[in-house]
């Protein structure tokens, strides 16, 4: 996945327009785990968002395995998942992770064999004739993972997907992502604003500033795989943590000088 | 991995099954039924013991209690097992059911053209908010024009178009049934959550499948609201409808000519109403089961 000098004005021209993303150029290789992470405002999620195709930039490339970010969407590149899991409560949890089989034409059996897998690879084989409301937050945002790697995209886009959730259900939820992750080999793109969790889950961690939306540091998470409760008491995670922090907090005291600069 | 036991399901409170709520509902009509049979009766044993006065005043009960203004819901129950005149033993029930069968054929008709236009018309906004923002008001302005004044154009337009009467009465019926229809299928389109619209997206859904597997089953609860509304007043539109069509056996017909022998047979005015009232009530109560089938009791709205 590749973005060159991408630039994304939000509002028209103008006084009244809002520079949310300059300049962002960032590469990611296959198998990656990347987060991206930045105070609010700092257009991370917009970020996300047009590598997905949701919106366009205003300038610049965003390429995924060497196609325009639009032709990998009607290609089905990308699975994707927000902070609210977004299930449909008409269709019970296995109809749910048939939808964009569905949308995709695939035959009925082919459709049912596929999402009966995927519960099983999110623990919640025993749940699929149950409807979205008789599951907890946790195991929503695990169905709402296994829709959107149903269809074996190439990039699975994850924006705050445990944002939602409680400090303990989100540990649990972030072993299972790595398990998954390790299982299926796909790239994932990880929005998140807790350090601990994007050092937790990432190969790199992308620091993003905000006002506008710039990477001001790529720092690249070397701790052991698979991680493991262990991880979480490693020196080196404290050391990453305290990095990707301090280089959030260098941002933060660049842009409080710069505004009191302008104004 | 310990993941799945950990995290218990949430408790499903149950559901009340589809007949639980079907007996609970007529129980409770059937309660209403006879408070309201005990008003009347009631009105009237106080009027004709007072000699039509309020109590302890000089004053006149608003509505007289006599036989005449106010007869008896047993008399106007009998009424309907009576014969209709002298000469002919018909009773008057089974001359008031073959209209209410007629009206609400009428009726029906002009409820399932109401639907899909008004389903249709939501369908289409839904897609053009260039359209919606066009349209809309004419959609708005046509229910305030009085169906009084609709009623006669649209028979008169019918029969020189050499349609049947009934179908006149059927699209003044429509004519009332479009726009609940129109309105809330709209709202239903639209409630979905943006997300839900955007994970659509990356599927690369088309536009049809967005509206099928998406925006359909999301406003059905809405347009079940919409349908129930539509029942009873698609009733009313077509005994409205009759009055200037022409239509002899329909309720609408039967309703002026006892209203016209008022005097001389009350009760059988009052015995047509509650035939056109149970027509709609009917109505109501087959749309109701229909919804009852078809949307879960947790997204039905109330």
């Amino acid at each position: 996945m590749q973005l060159t000098d991408i630039n994304k004005t939000f509002g028209g021209r103008g006084a009244d327009a809002v520079q949310a993303l300059k300049d962002i150029n960032l590469s990611i290789t296959s198998n990656e785990f990347v987060s991206l992470i930045g105070p609010s405002g700092c257009g991370k999620s917009t970020l996300l968002r047009l590598v997905g195709d949701l919106i366009t930039p205003s300038a610049g490339d965003v390429r995924v395995n060497g196609k325009p970010a639009h032709e990998a969407r009607l290609k089905r590149e990308y699975g994707m998942v927000f902070q609210q899991a977004t299930l449909m409560d008409w269709r019970t949890i296995r109809q749910n992770i048939e939808l964009p089989l569905e949308v995709m034409a695939w035959s009925t059996d082919r459709r049912q064999a596929r999402a009966r897998q995927m519960l099983e690879l999110v623990h919640l084989g025993e749940f699929e004739r149950h409807f979205p409301w008789q599951l907890s937050g946790g195991m929503q945002q695990r169905v709402a993972i296994a829709r959107a790697l149903a269809f074996e995209p190439a990039l699975l886009l994850m924006d705050e997907p445990f944002g939602a959730l409680d400090e303990m259900t989100r540990e649990r939820m972030q072993l299972e992502v790595l398990r998954i992750w390790s299982q299926t080999r796909t790239t994932v793109i990880f929005v998140t604003h807790s350090i601990p969790e994007a050092v937790f889950l990432s190969t790199r961690v992308v620091v993003m500033s905000a006002r506008p939306g710039r990477i001001s540091a790529i720092i690249d998470v070397d701790l052991p795989q698979p991680r493991n409760f262990e991880t979480r008491e490693d020196p080196r995670f404290f050391e990453k943590i305290t990095e990707v922090r301090e280089a959030l907090r260098r941002d933060e005291a660049r842009g409080v000088a710069l505004r009191a600069a302008t104004s | 991995m310990a993941v799945a036991q950990a995290l218990e399901p949430v408790a499903s409170p149950s559901a009340p099954s589809a007949w639980r709520v079907v007996t609970r509902r007529a129980l409770a009509f059937l309660l209403i039924c006879a408070l309201l049979i005990g008003a009347w009766e009631g009105y009237k044993a106080l009027g004709t013991a007072t000699g039509g006065l309020i109590p302890g005043t000089t004053l006149k009960l608003p509505i007289r209690a006599d036989d005449r203004s106010l007869p008896h819901t047993w008399r106007i129950v009998g009424s309907l097992f009576e014969p209709i005149r002298a000469s002919d033993d018909t009773l008057l029930i089974s001359n008031l059911l073959r209209y209410a069968a007629f009206t609400w054929f009428e009726a029906a008709v002009g409820f399932a053209m109401g639907g899909v236009i008004g389903f249709f018309l939501g369908v289409v906004f839904v897609q053009s908010e260039l359209l919606e923002r066009g349209l809309m008001p004419y959609v708005v302005a046509s229910q305030a024009v009085p169906l009084l004044a609709v009623a006669p154009m649209v028979v008169i337009w019918g029969s020189q178009a050499g349609l049947p009467a009934w179908l006149a009465v059927s699209i003044i019926a429509a004519y009332l049934t479009f726009f609940p229809v129109a309105i809330n299928t709209l709202r239903g389109l639209q409630s979905p959550d943006p997300a839900a619209i955007e994970l659509m997206r990356s599927y690369a859904a088309t536009p049809a499948q967005v509206l099928w597997k998406l925006r359909v089953p999301a406003a059905l609860p809405y347009i079940f609201t919409a349908l129930k509304i539509s029942a009873t007043s698609s009733v009313v539109g077509a005994i409205v409808g009759e009055l200037p069509s022409g239509i002899q056996n329909g309720l609408g017909r039967a309703l002026l000519t006892f209203s016209q022998y008022f005097t001389t047979g009350p009760e059988r005015l009052f015995g047509a109403v509650l035939v056109s009232a149970l027509v709609g009530l009917a109505f109501f109560g087959l749309v109701s089961v229909a919804e009852l089938w078809l949307v879960p009791a947790r997204r039905r709205l109330e």
